[in-house]
């Protein structure tokens, strides 16, 4: 399978980046490199395989609901670019 | 005076016990060492050198009352990775400009718990996405090393890149590094020093910048097997904060170094041998069986057939995770922000800007396998891969095998800019094509530096382990540093 360029600036606005007409055409190329190396796995017969969904076998670590963390407001905006009183501030979203 | 920067770690551990120098003066000489050096080589992103004289300084306090953790006083590197409170953590990316986090990544918790000295923040691909550290948004980190009888600046492998030259220049005792798909056994292999990948569990990943979250693993780069090991086992621990963390305890790694190799089964598997493989590298794969045979070990040939599918399947997974866990870099809440007209060109506009090259290719190859309709050619069938791939050495350890020997990378270092890796995003991947399929099997691999190519440059033999058997990949390294000896760098930069 290939890419075009339009299906490379679709991606690109699922990905929210944005990129030029000549960024699309040269990440055309690009993306088709990369797709046309992983094509080798058509080769491999996977009937049968179950995904490897994990490589170490041990059942996924449980703990009580409960709260354990919390009332950090200040670190948590603390490296935002744009807060007031604990709020992220960002560009209107409704009108 | 002795050079205190050329002790390993072993030795400056004895050295501050039996108060020959205080961890001031040996975290001073290091100091000393990156303001010469760091405007050559570019390793250090940020040096925090306040910060690791009063670190040094608690330390001494400490050493002076007979008391003191495992690593006390020892100055180190981080890799931008990690978060580090209130110090420059930004994973070498644009988009995380700024930022300095309220918290501490649990490794990094546990080396100074054990008493260990930061010196700064090292330099590295951006998230960790490189084979040469030139993806880096503070440029790239030069490599010590030089081919015989030239000028010319080679890469020091990537992703941690800055760590690898930092341990090989003497700007630090030992780095910690992570490894996605080589990141720490790639870079090692080309800057003569040791880097240990472990189990993937064995280190928390908590506060370690996500890149692929089921491949990415945290382990040290440092100048010897038994510094490694040393290291390792400060880092390593059991993290609530983690759910991948593994519930064993940490053993003691240094108690398997010097244990005879005798009567261990040592697996070759022929699937490494390239086509077009350099001789040099070749000629080190067939020392390294030498070795290991005079020190009493069985070699059998082993068969990986999946090994060539390990760097396509990994060129899915990979990008997937990450387009998934770079989706937080949205200009809202750290980092970054380009103003656009609403709340969508917002996010584009500081994507587009804070990203590099390679961090967007990848995240739109990641974006694409998963788009509806593709997810089962690409993504589940690059799982059903990797099935495959963990099946092979699953066969290797059931048949007897304790460890497996493969070069670590097909080449020495290459040149920084080289017109024909950067041509192709593909050949450069190649370069993680011995390393990556550790990775995808989650199984620890350590890269020993085992000898010099025919241009004087170093290269280094990797040795893949059982799950959580470290202990072994110790052993085994051991034997290799012992017969192949040290390599160092001519410091040109000073």
């Amino acid at each position: 399978m290939s890419v075009d360029t339009d299906t490379v600036k679709r991606v690109a606005r699922l990905a929210r980046i944005k990129v030029s007409e000549e960024d699309a055409t040269r990440m055309t190329g690009e993306l088709n490199a990369i797709l046309g190396f992983v094509e080798q796995l058509d080769e491999v017969d996977i009937s049968g395989v179950e995904p490897l969904t994990s490589v170490v076998e041990q059942t996924m670590k449980k703990r009580a609901d409960g709260v354990t963390d919390g009332n950090k407001a200040d670190d948590i905006t603390l490296n935002a670019p744009a807060s007031e009183d604990h709020f992220f501030m960002v560009p209107k979203v409704v009108e | 005076m002795t050079d205190l920067t050329k002790l390993t770690i072993a030795e400056a551990r004895e050295g501050l016990k039996n108060k020959d120098y205080t961890s001031l003066e040996l975290t001073d000489a290091f100091i000393r060492n990156i303001e010469t050096a760091n405007e050559k080589l570019n390793a250090y992103v940020t040096v925090t050198a306040d910060k690791a004289r009063d670190m040094a300084k608690a330390s001494d306090a400490k050493l002076a009352k007979g008391e003191g953790g495992a690593l006390e006083g020892i100055p180190l590197g981080i890799k931008d990775l990690f978060a580090t409170k209130g110090v420059h953590t930004q994973a070498c990316s644009h988009i995380l400009d700024g930022f300095k986090p309220a918290y501490e990544s649990t490794v990094t918790s546990n080396l100074w718990a054990d008493g260990a000295v930061m010196l700064g923040k090292l330099n590295m691909d951006e998230f960790a996405m490189g084979s040469s550290n030139e993806t880096s948004y503070y440029g790239p980190v030069i490599n010590p090393w030089r081919k015989k009888g030239s000028n010319q600046d080679l890469v020091p492998g990537g992703s941690s890149g800055g760590s690898a030259a930092a341990v090989a220049a003497r700007m630090c005792m030992g780095a910690t590094a992570t490894d996605t798909g080589g990141s720490i056994r790639q870079p090692a292999a080309f800057t003569g020093t040791v880097g240990i990948k472990p189990t993937y569990g064995r280190c928390s990943r908590w506060g370690v910048v996500a890149f692929a979250s089921s491949l990415d693993q945290a382990g040290p780069i440092a100048h010897t097997v038994r510094d490694s090991a040393i290291m390792l086992k400060s880092m390593a621990s059991v993290d609530a904060k983690d759910t991948t963390s593994v519930d064993l305890p940490v053993p003691d790694y240094e108690a398997a170094i010097g244990k005879s190799v005798k009567g261990l089964k040592i697996g070759i598997p022929a699937e490494y041998r390239l086509e077009g493989m350099p001789a040099d590298i070749e000629a080190l794969w067939q020392k390294g069986i030498d070795w290991l045979k005079d020190a009493g070990a069985e070699i059998v040939d082993i068969a990986m057939p999946h090994t060539k599918y390990a760097l396509p399947a990994y060129y899915i997974v990979a990008p997937a995770e990450a387009s998934s866990n770079l989706a937080r870099y949205d200009g809202v809440r750290y980092g970054l922000r380009v103003p656009g007209k609403d709340i969508v060109e917002m996010y584009e506009n500081t994507r587009a800007a804070g990203f590099g090259e390679e961090v967007k290719r990848r995240i739109l190859i990641g974006t694409y396998v998963l788009s509806a309709g593709y997810y089962d050619a690409y993504y589940l069938k690059a799982q059903k891969v990797r099935t495959l791939i963990k099946r092979d050495f699953d066969l290797a350890w059931e048949n007897g095998v304790d460890t497996i020997l493969t070069p670590a990378t097909p080449s020495a270092a290459f040149g920084v800019a080289d017109q024909d890796l950067h041509s192709d995003p593909v050949k450069m991947y190649l370069n993680d094509i011995f390393t990556v399929t550790v990775n995808m099997a989650g199984l620890p691999g350590i890269s020993v530096p085992a000898g010099l190519d025919n241009n004087g440059l170093p290269l280094g033999l990797q040795l893949i382990g059982k799950p959580f058997d470290e202990s072994t990949l110790f052993q085994v390294g051991q034997v290799i540093e012992d017969a192949a000896g040290s390599f160092a760098p001519e410091a040109w930069w000073s």
